[in-house]
């Protein structure tokens, strides 16, 4: 199987340029993209199967002595390409603040509690299906500088590798229905109303653990579809 | 019409999930300290050929130092041979992953040590001069930007498909030069993301 990677499709992806997220001034470049053809260099990418993750590391909220304060919460998908066919062994990697939005990271210093039975970092990698599974507690919202009063919505932070190195994708997962999607530059950046919304987890009663933890479903699209078959008829 | 899921930033505090031990300023108490999944010595035990060091920095626009990016690089073997199914050469180094990821530190520094990769089969049968696809992430970077890193003491770079595409007159920005470190062949290549000398990026 081979796959191409076309590049109509990252019309979805947000502009380099996107002034109301003001950090993209001085960090976008600002010369046109230089148009090449993917190269063996691009169709290949790194290989990371299950020798790369322990058992457990997947789990976000037994990582200490004890458990983390917080809504626990069962994330969960697919990893696919472009036709919907599941993309099985690939890394994924997850970040987030704690419940009550602070980072572990010694940047973030809003006043907010640490929770010291929470790191916020996990690994997985997909199964033969292509399904990812994390257990962790839903993050807080958390102030941010971008302008006044402004607030990140909850979200944790995806990579994922996918089969060349033109699949990779970093992104952020959002829970449905939050009050501050209108108001953040970061998650409005993606224009267009449908491909911002597959950036938005739906909530998932069926998987839902009774008495012990709710559930959030997130599939990723990743770049990559099947070569349509050549004609061979030559002009 | 395609329905990838769209890219969002790495933001400000990616560093202990990605890069926990990464040579930036984040310094993990030992309470919140976290496994490295990948890291920035791409050298195995296996791998054959010479050994390097890529060093640089990433500047903004206004040309000052982007502490919180991260570095991801992406090179064949030695022998222009990438660890990956769609390379179907044999390959004698089945511990060399060819891949390697690195924050930067308050003065926007990174490096890896590595391997100085071959000559890699091109477009149309032409051979690529050897190089390094880079993949850099940051706060203010909605989208992850490419670039790749050239050898000056190179000679086959003056035939190399994809550098032929780029203006001659910035070619430059993707040709990282050489010093000696005692033995060590050191590669300096500063990214510039923006502004006077920007580093040439590629639309893939």
């Amino acid at each position: 199987m081979s796959l191409i990677y076309p590049k109509e499709s990252l019309s979805a992806f947000p502009k380099h340029l996107t002034p109301e997220y003001k950090s993209t001034v001085k960090r976008s470049p600002s010369k046109p993209l230089i148009i090449m053809p993917h190269t063996l260099s691009e169709l290949t990418g790194p290989v990371y199967g299950h020798d790369a993750v322990q058992q457990g590391d997947n789990d976000l909220t037994k990582q200490h002595k004890g458990e983390p304060l917080g809504e626990r919460i069962i994330v969960h998908g697919q990893v696919l390409d472009e036709d919907k066919r599941p993309i099985a062994d690939t890394l994924v990697e997850i970040w987030q603040a704690n419940a009550c939005g602070r980072y572990v990271h010694n940047v973030d210093q809003h006043p907010a509690p640490l929770d010291p039975n929470f790191t916020g970092a996990g690994r997985t990698v997909t199964d033969k299906n292509g399904h990812y599974k994390f257990i962790t507690v839903k993050p807080g919202a958390y102030p941010w500088g971008n302008h006044p009063n402004a607030w990140r919505p909850n979200h944790i932070h995806f990579s994922v590798f996918g089969q060349s190195f033109v699949s990779r994708l970093v992104t952020q997962m959002y829970f449905p229905g939050d009050p501050l999607f209108p108001f953040d530059p970061i998650f409005n950046s993606v224009t267009d109303e449908k491909a911002r919304l597959r950036m938005v987890s739906s909530f998932d009663l069926e998987n839902t653990v009774p008495d012990w933890a709710l559930c959030f479903r997130f599939d990723i699209v990743l770049r990559g579809r099947e070569q349509t078959p050549v004609h061979t008829e030559q002009h | 019409m395609s329905d990838i899921t769209p890219s969002q930033t790495v933001g400000p505090y990616f560093a202990y999930g990605l890069a926990p031990h990464s040579r930036c300023d984040w310094k993990p108490s030992a309470n919140y300290d976290s496994k490295e999944t990948v890291g920035a010595d791409l050298v195995t035990p296996d791998a054959t050929g010479t050994r390097i060091r890529i060093e640089g920095r990433v500047l903004d626009g206004d040309g000052k130092p982007i502490n919180d990016a991260m570095l991801e690089i992406w090179q064949a073997d030695a022998q222009g041979r990438y660890a990956h199914p769609r390379d179907s050469r044999a390959r004698t180094n089945a511990l060399f992953k060819g891949f390697g990821r690195s924050a930067t530190d308050k003065d926007g520094g990174y490096s890896f040590d590595t391997i100085k990769p071959g000559v890699v089969a091109g477009p149309d049968g032409k051979p690529q001069s050897p190089h390094i696809v880079f993949c850099i992430y940051s706060r203010g970077m909605l989208r992850q930007i490419y670039t790749r890193l050239y050898f000056a003491d190179e000679a086959g770079n003056d035939a190399d498909p994809i550098l032929a595409l780029v203006p001659r007159d910035r070619r430059g920005t993707l040709i990282a030069h050489k010093e000696m470190r005692g033995e060590l062949p050191v590669y300096r290549f500063d990214v510039r993301v923006q502004g006077e000398n920007e580093t040439v990026f590629f639309d893939i």
